[in-house]
């Protein structure tokens, strides 16, 4: 119990390689990176907790009460929203294969052309 | 390579890494347990973060004020996959456009029903003055640039989900979504630079800290959630313009 949230992470991580290994859909495969990605969001908050703290928000509690660590959940937060800009991307290139090619089966792409 | 092999050698090395992983997770200490000098930055700034700089939100803090170049690199980031995603889906000199209408051989565009209208009106408003609220208040509760971006970005979403594809480009131009995403973009640099003519280093407080809990304190920390407000705004706004443009006014 005390390693479980480094164990979810692991398994994040797993599944989501797995699914991006054995897709057969590009979408499916964007979708499972995105997964991915969730899991390096599990593990960063997982170092980040202390027990028995509270959010590092001091608007109504006196400084100095101990809080859990502010940097990781900074790194996270702006992670989030690259990673959609970035997820928004691969989906565009995703388009244009299914336009150029009209598959969208990453196993037939195969070799870029032109 | 056949997805034969490709799966064994899947297999191989997610047990390798796994069996890694098990080695370092049986030298992490339990969660929640962090002592000593891995815990030492987090608990500095969370002491630092009222008294030296009046910023209530230590996770704002973190973002714009002691790592706000870290934060200027991923705001570029977002905004190069914006201007990537917007160049793959440009429209080709030998492709036509026209009216929206559904790509799906004989399927007209269905007019959305009164619930989903009075619905998505009726929260206009009330989404665009939340994300106001939220981009503002970063400096003093959970909030910021990022997290009131995006809320901003799904008002005209909640147009366009009311009525057709019209009403959004009425609403949201791609003009002025283009340049407000690059006043956005370009403001938060701009600010920095003024740092570098007042004399400090890049992205250094310049502004006074004011009053703890003001909603004008921590210096420029207040600028720079507006700025990165509108950029975050314009990004996802033009995403959502340039993936319906190619869905649905396209001809080949």
């Amino acid at each position: 119990m005390t390693h479980l949230p480094y164990c979810l992470a692991a398994w994040l991580f797993a599944v989501g390689m797995y699914g991006i290994v054995t897709s057969r859909n590009m979408v499916h495969l964007i979708i499972c990176l995105t997964v991915v990605q969730s899991s390096t969001y599990a593990l960063l908050l997982a170092i980040g907790f202390r027990a028995n703290a509270v959010a590092p928000i001091f608007a109504d509690i006196k400084p100095g009460t101990p809080a859990v660590d502010p940097v990781v959940q900074a790194l996270m937060l702006t992670d989030i929203v690259v990673e959609v800009t970035v997820t928004a991307l691969l989906l565009g290139l995703a388009v244009l294969a299914h336009q150029q090619t009209g598959k969208l089966d990453p196993r037939e792409l195969g070799v870029l052309r032109g | 390579m056949s997805a034969g092999t490709r799966i064994a050698m899947f297999v191989l090395s997610c047990a390798a890494f796994t069996a890694l992983y098990i080695a370092a997770l049986c030298g992490l200490s339990p969660i929640g347990q962090v002592h000593g000098w891995a815990a030492q930055y987090g608990d500095a700034i969370n002491r630092m973060s009222v008294p030296a700089l009046h910023i209530t939100d230590a996770v704002t803090a973190v973002n714009f004020e002691f790592r706000g170049f870290d934060t200027l690199g991923e705001e570029f980031i977002m905004a190069v996959s914006v201007l990537g995603a917007a160049l793959l889906l440009r429209k080709h000199p030998d492709q036509g456009s026209g009216p929206p209408q559904d790509k799906a051989a004989g399927r007209k565009i269905s007019r959305p029903g009164d619930a989903v209208r009075v619905l998505t009106v009726g929260l206009v408003g009330p989404v665009t003055l939340f994300g106001i609220y939220i981009v503002v208040h970063g400096q003093l509760t959970p909030g910021g640039g990022f997290q009131g971006g995006v809320i901003l970005a799904s008002a005209p979403l909640l147009i366009y989900l009311a009525g057709e594809f019209g009403s959004l480009q009425q609403v949201a131009p791609r003009w002025l979504v283009e340049v407000g995403e690059a006043v956005g973009a370009g403001g938060y640099a701009v600010i920095g630079a003024v740092s570098l003519a007042v004399g400090l280093p890049f992205l250094a407080n310049y502004l006074p800290p004011g009053r703890v809990g003001d909603l004008f304190s921590g210096g420029i920390v207040a600028l720079i959630d507006v700025t990165v407000g509108l950029e975050v705004a314009g990004g996802l706004l033009l995403l959502l313009l340039v993936f319906l443009e190619e869905a649905l006014t396209r001809r080949p």
